[in-house]
């Protein structure tokens, strides 16, 4: 079981990727990383 | 003629891993004509997180913050549960969980430009100071509360939470971001006040804290390592210590960046993974396995015969 953990873990985190990128979240992810970011300039 | 196990071995092999650093630190800001356009790179491909702490506000970054990316979304996730939108985060959790499961925090020793910057003012010549054990459990806090529930649970009238860490703490968003923009967009300066000045003072604190003590930043509030690290156990490249040829005789723990004693967890979450200990083992005590290969100093150290 343990030597299976981290398979079952990387299936389930890419499963979640995968999802995820069928959710339209790259293009959220995107918008908000072309934009400039206030609170981590320091002036939000 | 092979060592006996407590043999001290002759070669050392070339310690590399600052070249990997800075190429990666060049490599993930490679958009250089944003720094003469006065903005930031905005190509398509920046929606791809890059594992390491590596502000997307930085004029130059290629991808996305992963912490940033992350609390965005837990922050917009009361509202887009609200409008009914299906946008749960799944995308950066996945990210940070399929690099986690694969190499947990490896990504801190080879990839982080943060990283590299804390290792390379370490190198200034002073008296050194020791990080306490219990500060390196503030990572966890800062991940629970400014990456977690802050965003989730602190939220506007349309229900957005804000990005806490990075507005209150990263220093590495006011040092590759605050202050770059500062110098290129003009029309941002207006804007200064007590948060800039705030992020200001505390990149100066964790800057002269770098020149002192080991990665200070990594062990003691970084979030994505936190994350990272809660993977070194269960993750598919694993270290490992061989008893019978440790000697204790701690080379690996005065050459560890941050200052572990790996015989005694081999894979513990505040590991980076450097392979440090690996290089520096004289007995070839200290390996590492990744996908049914085992590596081991030894291999690495023995001079063939003539």
């Amino acid at each position: 079981m343990k030597r299976k953990l981290p398979w079952v873990l990387l299936a389930v985190s890419l499963a979640a990727m995968a999802a995820g990128l069928l959710l339209g979240e790259y293009r959220a992810v995107l918008e908000k990383a072309v934009t400039v970011c206030l609170d981590c300039v320091g002036i939000g | 003629m092979a060592p006996s196990a407590r043999a001290p071995l002759a070669k050392k092999p070339r310690d590399r891993r600052a070249w990997y650093q800075a190429a990666f630190a060049l490599g993930l800001n490679a958009w250089i004509p944003s720094w003469f356009k006065g903005g930031i790179f905005q190509g398509p491909v920046k929606g791809v997180c890059v594992p390491g702490l590596n502000c997307y506000s930085c004029p130059s970054a290629l991808g996305a913050c992963p912490i940033g990316s992350l609390q965005t979304a837990l922050g917009g996730l009361r509202f887009n549960l609200s409008v009914a939108e299906k946008k749960f985060g799944l995308y950066v959790a996945g990210f940070l969980a399929a690099v986690g499961s694969a190499v947990g925090r490896m990504p801190c020793g080879w990839v982080c430009p943060f990283g590299f910057l804390q290792e390379l003012l370490h190198r200034i010549r002073t008296p050194k100071l020791r990080v306490p054990r219990t500060l390196t459990y503030v990572r966890y806090l800062v991940l629970a509360v400014t990456v977690v529930a802050l965003p989730l649970l602190v939220v506007d009238q349309f229900g957005y939470g804000q990005t806490w860490f990075c507005k209150w703490i990263c220093p590495a968003g006011t040092l590759e971001a605050g202050i770059p923009l500062m110098l290129i967009k003009a029309d941002l300066r207006p804007l200064i006040g007590f948060m800039y000045h705030w992020k200001l003072a505390l990149l100066g604190l964790f800057l002269a804290w770098f020149v002192f003590s080991r990665r200070p930043f990594c062990r003691t509030v970084c979030p994505l390592g936190a994350i990272w690290g809660l993977f070194n156990r269960a993750s598919l490249f694993r270290m490992a210590v061989d008893d019978e040829k440790c000697t204790l005789c701690d080379k690996c723990y005065r050459d560890c960046p941050v200052q572990i004693r790996i015989y005694e967890r081999a894979n513990s979450p505040d590991c980076v993974r450097c392979l440090k200990c690996v290089s520096s083992c004289k007995f070839g005590a200290v390996s590492y396995e990744f996908l049914g290969k085992k590596e081991v100093a030894v291999d690495l150290r023995v001079k063939k015969p003539a």
